[in-house]
């Protein structure tokens, strides 16, 4: 390499220094995450990169774990679909067996950024990233899903209830990588509806709303409204209630991207949206 | 400081080279100044502007977002890797040379790499589809207006091009 032949050349560098391990098994990931408490895992690194780049974050180590086999994995069954660590959001957006089992994983996968990013993007690390503008954590959570993880005392399962401690903020441990997530398959009779306003299509979105419907049953998750994904029971509700009984159980945020007035009529409009579209969709399916 | 070098192999537009890079050294960067590649650009560095978009195995993806260390079992397509075998330009070249979908051509090698895989996957696409396929690339000068048309034209001369390579 021409080391410094060019003057200025490290300020083409943005992230900070860190060591890099690519483990060729997940044991070796995991004993690579022990071994160094500031260590990080990489996976599609659409989210981590920009936050090493604008060093937001500087972990000591990376774990890349896009070498390790068997983990990108979709497999979509009876009871549900479940969806590995190196699975790609363009893969189980592509997958019509996710799509049928589990529909609202399609619909909030569409929605996941530009399709470039998608094609890198892991749905799991999205999961794990716990970004509450992200449409994925909302999902699993609205589903009831969960997250399988492997740390050096062996695997566990944390449901999706428990994931979400704080903002950006998930329950694994430092020194866990998540392998895969569950998501529940869509009841026979159940119905559900995505719709979120953004900017632009691919954008974060200002306001995200999806919508659970079984049987007497009424659930919807919001993304982008509190400071980690949320979801509401509005199951007995009279139709014109939908939106002001959601909003009062959340707190819609300010920030330059929108005001909380303009993200609580947005509550509004898209929870009576959501929730009608996904009775829609359950009275079609019962329908003979 | 001394930083620990990791040699590695990147394939480039059917070319191996072998380059000594440190582990944080970002793909993009590492296309335009290890191996002389400037046809890369890099614009934002986060992701959102598209200008670094190369192919990865034919996905387009952003360069800025990949570390060099990490794009070592790949096959990576950068916009000079857009040209026909005999160098003269590619259908997606070729198309926005004749609609003028490029001003200052800066955001334009993202726009090649993602056209050339979205043609790839949907051969004759609607003027929608068009649109839909450069969604995630920015341009600051042409209004995408001549892009849109680019690739509609890209697809006539990909069309031509398959038809005359048949018997
Ligand atoms: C321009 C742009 C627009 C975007 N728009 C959206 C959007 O609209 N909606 C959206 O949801 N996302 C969006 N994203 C983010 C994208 O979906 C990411 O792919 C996703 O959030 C993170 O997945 P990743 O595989 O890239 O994870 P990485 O960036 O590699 O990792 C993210 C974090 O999760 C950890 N992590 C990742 N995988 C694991 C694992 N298996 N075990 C333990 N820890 C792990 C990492 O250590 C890191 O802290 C956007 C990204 C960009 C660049
Ligand atoms: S430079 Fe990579 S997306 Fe802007
Ligand atoms: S031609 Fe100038 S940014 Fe696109």
């Amino acid at each position: 390499m021409k080391a410094g032949g060019r003057s200025g050349r490290l300020a083409v560098v943005k992230p900070a220094p860190f060591e890099y391990v690519r483990p060729a098994s997940l044991d070796d990931a995991v004993a690579g995450l022990a071994g160094d408490p500031g260590a990080k895992v990489l996976a599609g690194g659409q989210s981590l990169v920009p936050l090493l780049s604008m060093r937001l974050a500087s972990p000591s180590r990376l774990v890349d774990i896009n070498g390790l086999p068997d983990l990108d994995g979709i497999e979509a069954g009876p009871d549900g679909v479940r969806i590995g660590a190196l699975a790609r959001h363009a893969d189980v957006l592509a997958s019509g067996d996710v799509r049928r089992v589990q529909p609202l994983v399609s619909l909030a996968l569409a929605n996941v950024a530009h399709a470039t990013i998608r094609n890198r993007g892991t749905t799991v690390g999205s999961i794990v990233h716990a970004d509450a503008a992200a449409e994925m954590p909302m999902v699993l959570r609205l589903l009831g899903g969960s997250v399988d993880v492997a740390g050096p005392g062996g695997r566990r399962t944390i449901a999706a209830d428990d994931l979400y401690v704080g903002p950006m903020e998930s329950s694994l441990h430092h020194d866990e990588i998540a392998v895969s997530a569950w998501f529940p398959a869509l009841g026979e009779r159940a119905g559900v509806a995505f719709e979120e306003v953004a900017r632009r299509h691919g954008d974060y979105a200002l306001c995200g709303v999806a919508a659970l419907v079984d049987g007497d049953s009424v659930r919807a998750g919001y993304l982008s409204v509190c400071d980690v994904p949320t979801v509401v029971d509005l199951t007995d509700l009279a139709e014109a209630d939908l939106g002001e009984t959601a909003l009062a159980r959340l707190d819609p945020g300010d920030d330059i991207h929108a005001s909380a007035d303009y993200r609580a009529q947005l509550v509004r409009v898209l929870t009576a949206r959501v929730v009608a579209a996904a009775r829609e969709m359950a009275r079609m399916k019962a329908a003979p | 400081m001394s930083e620990e070098l990791h040699h590695v192999r990147l394939h480039v537009n059917g070319v191996a080279h072998d380059v000594a890079v440190p582990p944080r050294r970002l793909l993009s960067d590492a296309l335009r100044h290890e191996l002389g590649l400037t046809g890369t650009h890099v614009g934002c560095e986060h992701g959102v502007c598209g200008a670094c978009t190369v192919l990865v195995d034919g996905r387009p993806m952003r360069s800025c977002l990949m570390f060099a260390v990490s794009a070592v079992d790949c096959e990576i397509t950068t916009v000079e890797g857009l040209t026909n075998a005999d160098d003269s330009l590619g259908p997606v070249q070729q198309a926005f040379l004749e609609c003028h979908g490029l001003q200052c051509g800066f955001c334009t090698p993202g726009f090649m790499t993602t056209i050339t895989a979205g043609l790839e996957e949907n051969p004759s696409p609607t003027e929608d589809e068009a649109r839909d396929m450069i969604a995630g690339n920015l341009c600051r000068c042409t209004g995408y207006q001549n892009i849109v048309k680019s690739v509609l034209r890209a697809a006539e001369l990909r069309d031509a091009e398959t038809t005359r390579a048949q018997p």
